[in-house]
């Protein structure tokens, strides 16, 4: 008996994206948290980037400031401290994250549950199902993150430029900020991968003999 | 004339639910051998393992014990990719609920499964546009499922069973969503491609309107193939086709 040909890439990706087209608001909501959840990671690290190009460019006129304005400095006085706080209120916001993904990936699997069953009846392969799952993932959590991290950088450098002047916009560390957003994108889409991997594998178990079922 | 293919055989086949204190025998024993190019009516009441025995035939699910075998195939001994081939390519499936992809087109409905045999996106498309020709669809190629009516949504579905020209096509119920008018017209459809492309329907059914198309009707009662009727043994006095005018 011969082999399943193998669905080109490019025709899962344009399923994918038709699926999450159509489907925008409920898409949307799905990415609503990780746009939030990014948002925060890239306001607190923009933030802190910020603080450690003052701090650089100016020491002497931003150090108070700084302490004022609730940053821990380093016993030096030279450098930006991490908080541990911060640092746990990040990852939380991000494991909440991860846990509002799961939910509502697997929502969406089981309200696809007959669609799914009916792909499986037509010849799809389980690594078909996961691989469109996927790809919806990744799409989702790309556009959320991207969102996100400029959202939160973006708030971040009004924020500072408010607190400390507008005199702060020439010792902004743009490269630091860049590299901020960019981690804070891959974290993003990385996060929503995670998310959706037991979701996809769930819908990828089923049974196609669920597609007959009759009542949803 | 030689013998027919023999499409489809069951041999010796029995099902069990584990429902975990008690186990159901849903199928004691089910022989039946479903000649091919013929129009095969399941009929029995709710409970009668009717789906059950439908769903191995479709290779869906699994005997307990007992064979199989889909154009001399033994479905039990395929993997997991020679089922997704079998399902592809030698089997149509009709639901009661149709079961269109929501979120794409008519065309894109019926091109999934040539998608899924590797067939190159021109081709799909010019067979696709045929296919609903043929169900008479025509024109109606770039609406979602949404935007038709149940009747053109199970026409959809017919075209889509027929894709990748199936041998055998499943139909569960495929009028039990619809109006009798709209029912009429499918069963009518059916029966036109099962003469015209010599594909074998089976459908399982409650509906005594597909006893008049039917070559043959196998009857399941309590788990048992309770008898075998063909055509001219029919009783046809349940009117809907038979009264043509």
């Amino acid at each position: 008996m011969r082999r399943l040909v193998i669905v080109p890439f490019r025709k899962s990706l344009q399923m994918a994206w038709q699926s999450l087209r159509v489907r925008f608001f409920r898409s949307l909501v799905t990415t609503m948290s990780l746009v939030l959840a990014v948002a925060f990671l890239s306001f607190i690290q923009t933030g802190s980037d910020i603080a450690g190009g003052l701090l650089a460019g100016d020491g002497a006129t931003y150090q108070q400031l700084l302490l004022q304005a609730g940053y821990d400095l380093s016993t030096d006085g030279n450098s930006i401290g991490g908080s541990a706080k911060q640092r746990w209120i990040v990852f939380l916001s991000l494991l909440v994250c991860v846990v509002g993904i799961i939910n509502a990936q697997l929502m969406s699997v089981s309200e696809r549950f007959r669609e799914i069953g009916t792909l499986k009846c037509l010849g799809a392969l389980d690594r078909f199902i996961v691989r469109i799952f996927v790809i919806e993932a990744a799409l989702q959590g790309l556009a959320g993150a991207v969102t996100g991290a400029l959202f939160g950088a973006l708030a971040a450098i009004l924020a500072a430029l408010v607190r400390f002047g507008l005199a702060a916009a020439a010792h902004l560390p743009w490269p630091e900020i860049g590299t901020t957003i960019l981690a804070a994108v891959a974290i993003g889409t990385l996060l929503s991968l995670l998310g959706v991997l037991y979701p996809a594998l769930v819908a990828a178990r089923m049974e196609p003999v669920e597609a007959m079922r009759v009542e949803q | 004339m030689g013998e027919k293919k023999k499409i489809v055989r069951v041999s010796g086949v029995t099902k069990n639910f584990d429902l975990g204190r008690i186990v159901v025998e849903v199928l004691k024993g089910i022989d039946l051998e479903i000649e091919a190019g013929n129009y095969i009516s399941i009929m029995g009441p709710s409970g009668s393992g009717k789906s059950t025995l439908f769903n191995m035939i479709g290779g869906l699910d699994k005997p307990t014990a007992g064979k199989v075998f889909i154009d001399e195939v033994d479905v039990a001994q395929l993997d997991a990719y020679e089922l997704a081939w079998l399902r592809c390519r030698k089997i149509g499936y009709i639901f009661q609920t149709f079961n269109l992809i929501p979120v794409m087109t008519a065309l894109e409905n019926i091109t999934i499964p040539m998608t899924f045999a590797g067939v190159g996106d021109d081709e799909a498309v010019r067979r696709g546009m045929a296919l609903l020709d043929q169900v008479g669809l025509g024109g109606r190629h770039g609406h979602r499922p949404a935007e038709l009516s149940g009747g053109q949504q199970q026409r959809v579905a017919v075209a889509r069973a027929l894709a990748n020209s199936p041998a055998i096509i499943l139909a569960d119920e495929p009028t039990g969503n619809l109006d009798l008018a709209t029912g009429e017209d499918i069963i009518r459809l059916l029966k036109e491609l099962s003469s015209t492309n010599g594909v074998t329907v089976i459908s399982a059914t409650h509906d005594y309107k597909m006893l008049n198309v039917s070559d043959q009707v196998v009857w399941i009662r309590d788990g048992r193939v309770d008898k075998i009727q063909q055509r001219e043994e029919l009783d046809i006095t349940t009117g809907g086709l038979s009264s043509n005018h």
